[in-house]
């Protein structure tokens, strides 16, 4: 059996537009990826102990709602923290290119802005995440 | 065995989340030297209740198992959770959204919630969901909670092999002939009649219990059927009761014993079959196989005759 790329799609904080993470998580699953849709409301440690549980190999976090610059960190703090710091973590929504730069420095591999297409997506996550490690 | 396979059971026995959750991931893609590990694991497994929990898609089993769940932590026992949902069968891709429901107890260190995609396992997914429930059995977990979709023959076969088997149907969604055609009164030990506060709960268990009458039975358990709003939790803990009613059932009547014995039988046989079926894979496109294929083409052999030469050269 071939290694299945796995994704978790959350939405931190309290913004209530899923609509681009849905589409985004159809689109990996199109593609042939195992996608662990978690939604709404969902606080940095949810979303890492999810993302150990489900040993994942990228980590998708959309935000409208402008608390990137705290959430998106918290997260990386504790991928730290957790010995899970070589998942790959995408941002996608509404992120200024200077919070993006500051989130790249933090680990963040990518941030995916409005009007990306979900091929260009699909395409990073094929060339970046680990093929066979184990 | 390696020292890194090593490493990973000392872990896992340790408790270390990483370890079990990586596991899992080489089990469901078959790595090579997975087995040596799992065989490792599997002395330390066996004192696990296994409960299977399967149902109409949007019944509420993920609520249900959420609500379980949050019992089960209540009485201080540890709750492990496989949640199947179904693979593409054309692209391959699964999106498994069962977390979506069991945020109350996501958290909490004492359990362990795993999303599974059905995959293309043909009558595979039991033997991988089976590795699964091994290495949570192995991590300590005293309740694994296994949730499928009750639609297909490999989700009955996978709920068929646990303790305990919970159908969770709802009020409206067709007549008892859907019930028996789906075959799941004989799999059943609770069932569980899910959103009872809509119109028509009464009905679907009076018909579920007249079903149950009718459905011969030499176990000596009668299936009890409960109704449950798993939303706001009523009913729950007369599940919770009715399973550890049928566990010591089990356990009374002897009964408990033949259930090791027929999980066993069916995870020999499975591992057996997976066995063969690499074998196959591994050579299926082999000179022999084509040199096979060709005269079947050109009308020498029938396929039935070179199934049997080619089979030889595999015993071999």
């Amino acid at each position: 059996m071939a290694k299945k790329i796995r994704v978790l799609i959350a939405k931190p904080g309290l913004d209530g537009h899923d609509r681009g993470a849905k589409v985004v998580a159809r689109a990996l699953r199109d593609a042939g990826m195992e996608v662990i849709y978690m939604g709404l409301h969902q606080t940095p440690e949810h979303i890492v102990e999810a993302a150990i549980q489900e040993d994942v190999d990228v980590i998708g976090l959309s935000l409208l709602s402008g608390a990137h610059m705290t959430l998106i960190p918290d997260v990386m703090e504790l991928l730290r923290e957790n010995g899970a710091e070589d998942m790959v973590v995408l941002g996608g929504g509404i992120i200024p290119d200077k919070d993006a730069r500051s989130l790249k420095d933090m680990g963040v591999s990518m941030i995916f802005g409005p009007g990306t297409r979900t091929d260009e997506i699909v395409e990073y996550i094929q060339k970046n995440v680990r093929v066979a490690d184990e | 065995m390696s020292d890194a396979s090593m490493d990973l059971v000392s872990r896992i026995l340790g408790g270390d989340r990483r370890a079990v959750a990586r596991l899992m991931s080489m089990a469901e893609n078959d790595v090579p030297g997975v087995k040596k590990i799992l065989a490792e694991l599997h002395t330390h497994t066996g004192r696990a209740h296994i409960i299977g929990v399967t149902g109409p898609p949007g019944s509420g089993k993920s609520t249900l198992v959420d609500k379980l769940t949050l019992e089960y932590r209540r009485m201080g026992k540890t709750v492990g959770i496989i949640a199947v949902d179904p693979t593409s069968p054309f692209t391959g891709g699964a999106l498994l959204g069962d977390r979506i429901r069991m945020n109350e107890v996501a958290l909490d260190r004492g359990v362990f919630i795993r999303s599974m995609g059905a995959r293309g396992h043909l009558g595979g997914l039991a033997k991988k969901t089976g590795d699964l429930v091994k290495i949570m059995d192995a991590f300590g977990k005293d309740m694994i909670l296994v949730e499928t979709v009750g639609a297909g023959q490999s989700e009955v076969e996978i709920v068929g092999t646990a303790y305990s088997t919970i159908i969770v149907e709802v009020p409206g969604l067709g007549d008892d002939i859907q019930a028996i055609k789906a075959g799941i009164l004989e799999i059943g030990d609770i069932f569980v009649v899910n959103k009872s506060d809509l119109d028509g709960a009464d009905e679907t268990a009076r018909e579920l219990d007249a079903m149950l009458d009718m459905n011969p039975n030499d176990s000596g358990w009668r299936p009890p059927i409960i109704q449950t709003s798993a939303l706001s939790g009523d009913g729950v803990s007369r599940v919770v009761e009715a399973l550890t009613e049928h566990m010591n059932h089990l356990n009374e009547t002897g009964n408990l014993h033949k259930l090791v014995r027929a999980r066993a039988r069916d995870e020999l046989r499975n591992i057996i079959i997976d066995h063969i079926r690499s074998l196959v894979d591994a050579r299926h496109d082999s000179e022999e196989f084509e040199t096979l294929v060709d005269s079947i083409v050109a009308g020498e052999l029938d396929p039935y005759r070179a199934a049997e030469i080619y089979l030889k050269t595999l015993e071999g």
